[in-house]
Parts: structure tokens; C-alpha cells; sequence
């Protein structure tokens, strides 16, 4: 991993991110709500707001700072939602196949049919919008994927010798899911998770931009929404935090080419 | 030219200039945006906001309203009160026909007051003290009420009370009648075509009884769903007018200074609606008055007029708006005073309770205004979680009493005994609508001068009890009054004469002319 340069690369961008979503909060005590300055202040005029100000006077570098958060966490819990649902279905669906595959495999391409957006938002204006009910349509979006993958995997590691040896010795179906086929199975999972950190970052981003955020947090999304229509005035407020989400989401991008080109490096090697 | 003459030629331009202006030119056509597609046209069968604006140029009232809101004749050209107040008799125009040629005389309006009783609430309201309507002949119809009512003469306007033509409507069901696509008034203008999603087509009436008006010869209302869409349209040219409210507030300043642009806050005298927060008076922190008055300390209402609504507007001060009659601004004051919402919080016990606000979800400037008063909110200590819903799930929200802070805006049309009371009477109090008296607000003080001030003669008697009301009810704050609202009407320099009355662009363009 740490040879390729692009998956270092990543790697920094998405530590830089991560650690001004974890302390970036210490450094700004106040609300990244609150009114400090004149409305559309343009950015680098006043050292205390560098990135100026927007419609209501807010701080735009307390919005980034505050919203790196919620974009991260939105995408990494979803994520692991989506892991947690769709490993085991995908597995299930490749060990056992036949009706249980059928009906796994049905019931998941009933998800995957419906455009995933159109479904985040149906669920998202249902639900109300709030973090828990993002989070979960993110994930409910971004699970059938994960599931297809890992049956896909799973199918064909089970005819290998050393799976139908553990079958042979007797030992029940979930340790040899748990312990021989899943471990081997896991790469390529990881490195559609990468990505799909990147792909709910933008889910989250798109609903907030769609004024379906929580509407008691600040995130990218919603500073682009809410910017939007003033971008002809002061460009600024749309545009930085558009350029926050289009770094973090090409550093996510590039760990998953990274990781890609470490957990498979015969496929990496022939592709070059 | 020497200085002084030249000094005297634009002294007496700009002394002639409105003289000048008077003589109107004919002919032309006016594209103005209608926003949102009105669901009908038929105005005593729907009366939605984009209605009246379409159909106030098809259909007439026996009177409109200066921008003061004194009653103008229209198609009453006449009207008397009787010395005890309780008979009102109004003198028809004579040689006014339907756009179909048949004559309009004094049995349509008997006609429209049966139909309107039934098909539009507020005129039922408003017609609850009418004891009996009779029409002695063609042309005159007298009105006998049960007690006098002071705003009586301020229920005739055309949305409210408007004239449906007996002969096409008389004997069959209102609701499916064909005339409802392609209504039938004594208006300036008649109905020629609707294409649905793109516009709606008025024609000038040839045959209308002011000589020489209208000037224009056709109106197209354009339908343009998107607000961003609307303000392009107006900076290429394709639309000529924006009337309030159909383009975003930030957009205002900009499209203001196009060339040849002019704006008017003008128009809405009579509907002069009023912002406010619904604060729950029956549960939680904000059932205790300082509470609300602290609600009242702690939000920045000067900021949210110079910054939201770009400097339209006015502070309110109070439950009637400036242009209401009987208004005061005697009453007590709430400066921006977060020091002092603080101590009144302290002194309330409020240990900080979760507080729902609702904004409304009527666009960015809703948007925007929710999260500047949240902010005041919490500025001063309170622990304040925002719902975001939609329109149809706010109402709801509203109706079933299920919220804490809400914001609201409604119209009050000219009288407090129309547009005020309703909204602080006990008597008001229902469940499951989202206009009147959604509080909960219950005084028996309150209660009686509204029911009072609607019956009291004279005049002077009327604003003694208003004034009093306004004094007891801005101490009580039952519900947190924010801005007289200002939906400029944008247009084009040349288009004139366009907003005389007080409901602006709803009967304008009667008077509208194009300066080519």
C-alpha cells in the first residue's frame, strides 16, 4: 500500500481529514451557526474569518471545519452498515446457493432496480430528515453491493480444496463461513468499502444540497445548497466547501486504487 | 438655455411629470409571471393566492380599496349607511355586461351571495352579520344586518366577494360547470386560453364599461416552476412583471438594478401580511409568559429584515400591522435584548427544555430565517431542535398542536375585526387547521373586546377597544410577532399604472398601460 504513490496520497488527504473532523472543533469553540460577521464577506479580508462569510454572516471556515465531521462520519457509519447487512447476506447467498441463494439474490436485486439516489431521498423525506435516518437510507442504498461481491467471492472459494476439506472434517457451516471462506473473501470488500465511503459522502452531501440534511448540523452539503443561490453574489460559499468534498472524496478514491493494487498484486502487475 | 431656465424646465417636468404621465397610450401585451400555477380560475370556487391574481382581472366586487383602504366604486358605483348603522344600500353601475353580453344587475349579486356562502369561507364570515340581502330593483341591493359591523364596508373586494353570473350558474352543480375553465366575468379582461404548465392568456373586453380602459390588449401570465427560472425569464426579457413573492429575496437586489427596472412594495396595503413565531401557550417552557417575552428579547428582528428580507418590511410591533386600521405602536416594546431574555428565562425556571422549532418551508428565505432565530434561540440559552418538514407535514404538524415554535405568515385585510381577532379569540381554537388562533391563546379579556370592537359604533369607540386589545395582548405575547412582510413587485419602467389599489397586482391591470 505504502508504495503506490496515489494510495499515499489518499492516505494524508484522508488523515488531514479526519483529524480536523476530530479536533477542528477544539480549535472553534462557537457554533458554526452563529452570525459573527457582515453577510457575504468575501474571503481573505478579515483574518478572523478566512474563508469569509455567508448569506447570514456565518463563518464559512467554521461550516468546513464543522462539517468534515458530519461528511465522515455520514460516510464511514453508513458504510459499515452497509458492511454489516451485506457480507452476511452475500455470504449466506454464496455458501448455501440454491433456494437460499435464490431468495437472497432476489430480495437484493429488488434494491439494486431502484435508482439508489431516488430511493436515499424517498426514504430520507419519510423518515425525516435527521442523521440517524441519512445514515440509515445511505445504507440501504449501499448494501446490495456489498452482498453481490461477496457471493460472488464466496461461490467460487467454495469449491476450493481447503473449504471442501473443512466440510469433509465436519465442521459446522458458520465456522467455515467465519473462518475459512470470509478471510479470504475480505480484499476486494475492503476496497469497495473505500469507495463507498467516497460514494456516501457525496449521498450525504447531494441530500443536504437537496435541503434534506439534518437540519440541526452543518455540513458540506448544505453550505452548497444553501450557497447556491446567491453564487452569482459570493462565490465563495459554494465553492469551498464544494472543493472540501472534492478532496476528500478523490482521497478516498485513491486509497481504494492503493489498497486495489496491494491486496491484489498479480492483478496490478498484469494491468501494467 | 441659460442655468435658470433650464433649472425652471426640470422644476416643471418634475412638477408636470405625474400630469404627464396620466395620458395613457393603448395597446400592447404584458407577460407577467404567475407563480404557482393557480389550480383554477373560477374565484368564488377557489381562492388560492395565484387565483386572485389571475382572476381579479376577469371578475369584479362592488368596490376596491385605496391603498388607505377606503372603499372606491366599482361595479357599485354608490352606497349609503343608515343612521343606526345597520342598512347599507348600494347603487349598482348601469350598462355593465358580462363578457357573454347578457346585463349585470342586481340579481347576480343576490346570486353570488347564496353561491359564495357555500363555496368561500371567508365570505361566509364575513357575511355571518348580514341579516338580510334584498334587491328593491335592477339596479340597487340593500343589506340589513343584525348589529352594526364596523368593517363592513371592507368585505367587497374582489377576492373576497367576488360577482358570479347568475345565468350561466343558477340550477347546476358549481363544481362541475364548464364555465369553471373558462370563466365568465365582468372584468377587464376575458379569458381566451390556458395551456396548462406554460400560460395562461387574458383578452381586453371590448365592451367594458369605463370608456377607453384597459389599455392593454392582452395578458400573458407565464408559468415558470422554478424560482431561479423566473429570474432568468425577467433578465432576457420574456417576462415584463414579477409580482411579489415569485422570485427569491436575494435575487431582489440584483434584479432591482437591471436597467429600466422599477420596484414598488406597493399593493399589498390590504392584505398586509404579518410574519410570526406560533408559540404553544398549552404545554412545555413557553406556556409561561416570560418565556415568550423572553422569545421576544432574544431574537434580532432588525437583522433578520436588513439581512433576510434585504431591508423589506417593517419590524412588527404588535398583533396588527401598520397599515391595519386602529394600529398602535403604544404598546410595550421588545428591543433585541439577549441580557434580558437570559434574566427572564432565569427568573421563569427554564432548565433548559427541549424546544421544537418549525420553520416554514416555503423557500430559501424561510429557510435561512429559521436558522437566524434558532441561533437567537440558543444564544440566550435555550435548547432549541429544528424539524425539518414540508409544507403539507408542517400544516399538519401545526394543526395537531404537536410543536412548540412555528413560523407563520397571514394576511389580515385592512380590519382587525377580519384579519386580527381570529387569531387571539378562544372561540377560534380548533384542532386541525393552521390559521387561526393556533397558539392556544385564551383570554376572556381578549375574547370581549374583539367581540366588542366588531360591533361597536362609532369609529372612535372601535379604536379605543383595539388600541386597549393591542396593549394587553403585546404584554401577553401569545404569539411572537416578527416583520410586516414586503413582496416588492418587480417590473419593467415601462409598464405603468399597474399597482393603484390596495391589492396591487390582484386588480391592476384594469389601469395598466405600456409606455412604447
Amino acid at each position: 500500500m505504502l508504495r503506490s504513490p496515489s494510495g499515499v496520497i489518499g492516505l494524508i488527504i484522508l488523515l488531514f481529514a479526519i483529524s480536523v473532523a476530530l479536533f477542528g472543533p477544539m480549535l472553534f469553540p462557537n457554533s458554526p451557526w452563529r452570525m459573527v460577521q457582515r453577510p457575504f464577506l468575501p474571503p481573505f479580508t478579515l483574518a478572523t474569518v478566512p474563508l469569509g462569510t455567508d448569506a447570514l454572516g456565518r463563518d464559512v471556515f467554521a461550516g468546513m471545519i464543522f462539517g468534515a465531521r458530519v461528511s465522515l462520519l455520514v460516510g464511514m457509519v453508513s458504510t459499515l452498515v452497509a458492511l454489516v447487512v451485506g457480507v452476511p447476506i452475500g455470504a449466506m447467498a454464496g455458501y448455501f446457493g440454491g433456494r437460499v441463494d435464490d431468495a437472497l439474490m432476489r430480495f437484493t436485486e429488488f434494491f439494486q432496480t431502484i435508482p439508489s439516489f431516488a430511493l436515499a431521498i424517498v426514504l430520507v423525506a419519510i423518515l425525516q430528515p435527521s442523521i440517524y435516518s441519512i445514515v440509515a437510507s445511505i445504507a440501504v442504498v449501499s448494501w446490495p453491493p456489498v452482498a453481490r461481491l461477496v457471493r460472488g467471492e464466496v461461490l467460487s472459494l467454495r469449491t476450493r480444496e481447503y473449504v471442501q476439506a473443512a466440510v469433509v472434517t465436519g465442521q459446522s457451516n458458520t465456522w467455515i463461513i467465519m473462518r475459512e471462506i470470509l478471510p479470504n473473501a475480505l480484499s476486494p470488500v475492503i476496497v469497495l468499502a473505500s469507495l463507498m465511503v467516497a460514494t456516501a459522502i457525496l449521498l450525504e452531501s447531494s441530500l443536504a444540497f437537496l435541503g434534506l440534511g439534518d437540519p440541526n448540523l452543518i455540513s458540506w452539503g448544505y453550505m452548497v445548497g444553501a450557497g447556491r443561490t446567491v453564487i452569482r453574489q459570493a462565490w465563495w460559499i459554494t465553492v469551498f466547501p464544494g472543493v472540501a468534498i472534492l478532496i476528500s472524496v478523490l482521497g478516498l478514491n485513491l486509497i481504494g486504487e492503493g489498497l486495489n493494487d496491494a491486496l491484489n498484486p498479480r492483478l496490478s502487475r498484469e494491468g501494467r | 438655455m441659460s442655468k435658470r431656465v433650464l433649472l425652471g424646465v426640470l422644476l416643471a417636468c418634475g412638477l408636470a411629470a405625474p400630469a404627464l404621465a396620466q395620458e395613457p397610450k393603448a395597446g400592447g401585451a404584458i407577460n407577467a409571471v404567475i407563480q404557482p400555477e393557480p389550480p383554477g380560475l373560477m374565484l368564488a370556487m377557489v381562492q388560492n393566492g395565484p387565483v386572485q391574481m389571475v382572476s381579479g382581472n376577469i371578475f369584479e366586487g362592488l368596490l376596491r380599496y385605496s391603498p388607505k383602504l377606503e372603499p372606491q366604486p366599482e361595479l357599485a358605483e354608490s352606497w349609503s349607511v343608515s343612521e343606526d348603522a345597520k342598512t347599507y344600500t348600494f347603487k349598482l353601475r348601469k350598462g355593465v355586461t358580462w363578457h357573454d353580453g347578457k346585463p349585470f344587475t342586481a340579481a347576480d349579486v343576490l346570486f353570488s351571495l347564496e353561491m359564495l356562502k357555500q363555496t368561500h369561507a371567508r365570505a361566509r364570515n364575513n357575511l355571518a352579520q348580514v341579516d338580510k340581502v334584498e334587491a328593491p330593483d335592477d339596479y340597487t341591493v340593500v343589506f340589513t344586518l343584525k348589529q352594526p359591523f364596523g368593517p363592513f364596508l371592507g368585505i367587497f373586494e374582489v377576492g373576497s366577494m367576488p360577482m358570479v353570473p347568475k345565468h350561466l350558474y343558477e340550477g347546476t352543480d358549481w363544481k362541475t360547470n364548464p364555465y369553471n375553465n373558462a370563466p365568465v366575468g365582468t372584468g377587464p379582461f376575458m379569458f381566451k386560453e390556458w395551456q396548462k404548465g406554460s400560460f395562461i392568456r387574458l383578452v381586453k373586453n371590448p365592451n367594458y364599461y369605463e370608456k377607453g380602459k384597459p389599455y392593454l390588449d392582452e395578458i400573458y401570465w407565464q408559468i415558470i416552476p422554478d424560482a431561479a427560472a423566473r429570474s432568468v425569464a425577467y433578465e432576457t426579457g420574456k417576462v415584463d412583471v414579477l409580482p411579489g413573492g415569485s422570485v427569491e429575496n436575494f435575487d431582489v437586489p440584483r434584479l432591482s438594478k437591471l436597467k429600466d427596472t422599477c420596484v414598488t412594495g406597493a399593493g399589498w396595503e390590504f392584505f398586509s401580511p404579518l410574519a410570526w413565531l406560533w408559540l404553544n401557550n398549552r404545554q412545555g417552557p413557553l406556556a409561561d409568559k416570560r418565556v415568550r417575552q423572553a422569545v421576544m428579547y432574544a431574537i434580532d428582528r432588525d437583522f433578520a429584515k436588513d439581512v433576510i428580507w434585504n431591508g423589506l418590511g417593517k419590524v412588527a410591533t404588535g398583533p396588527s400591522a401598520s397599515t391595519i386600521k386602529y394600529y398602535t405602536d403604544d404598546v410595550p416594546k421588545y428591543p433585541y435584548n439577549p441580557a434580558k431574555a437570559k434574566a427572564l428565562l432565569k427568573e421563569a425556571g427554564y432548565k433548559g427544555e427541549k424546544i421544537r422549532l418549525l420553520p416554514l418551508a416555503y423557500g430559501e428565505t424561510w429557510q435561512r430565517w429559521g436558522e437566524a432565530v434558532k441561533q437567537n434561540l440558543q444564544d440566550v440559552g435555550m435548547n432549541i431542535e429544528t424539524i425539518a418538514t414540508d409544507v403539507a407535514g408542517g400544516n399538519q404538524k401545526i394543526g395537531d398542536w404537536d410543536y412548540d415554535i412555528a413560523f407563520t405568515y397571514l394576511y389580515q385585510y385592512g380590519d382587525p375585526a377580519l384579519g386580527v381577532g381570529r387569531n387571539y379569540v378562544s372561540s377560534a381554537i380548533a384542532k386541525g387547521q393552521v390559521f387561526n388562533n393556533v397558539e392556544g391563546y385564551s383570554n376572556p379579556e381578549i375574547d370581549k373586546l374583539f367581540a366588542d370592537g366588531a360591533v361597536a359604533t362609532p369609529d372612535s369607540k372601535r379604536k379605543e377597544i383595539y388600541e386597549k386589545a393591542q396593549k394587553i395582548l403585546v404584554e401577553d405575547v401569545p404569539v411572537a410577532w416578527m416583520l410586516e412582510l414586503q413582496f416588492p413587485t418587480i417590473m419593467r419602467c415601462k409598464v405603468k399604472n399597474l399597482i393603484t389599489t390596495g391589492i396591487g397586482v390582484n386588480d391592476g391591470f384594469k389601469d395598466a398601460w405600456l409606455d412604447k
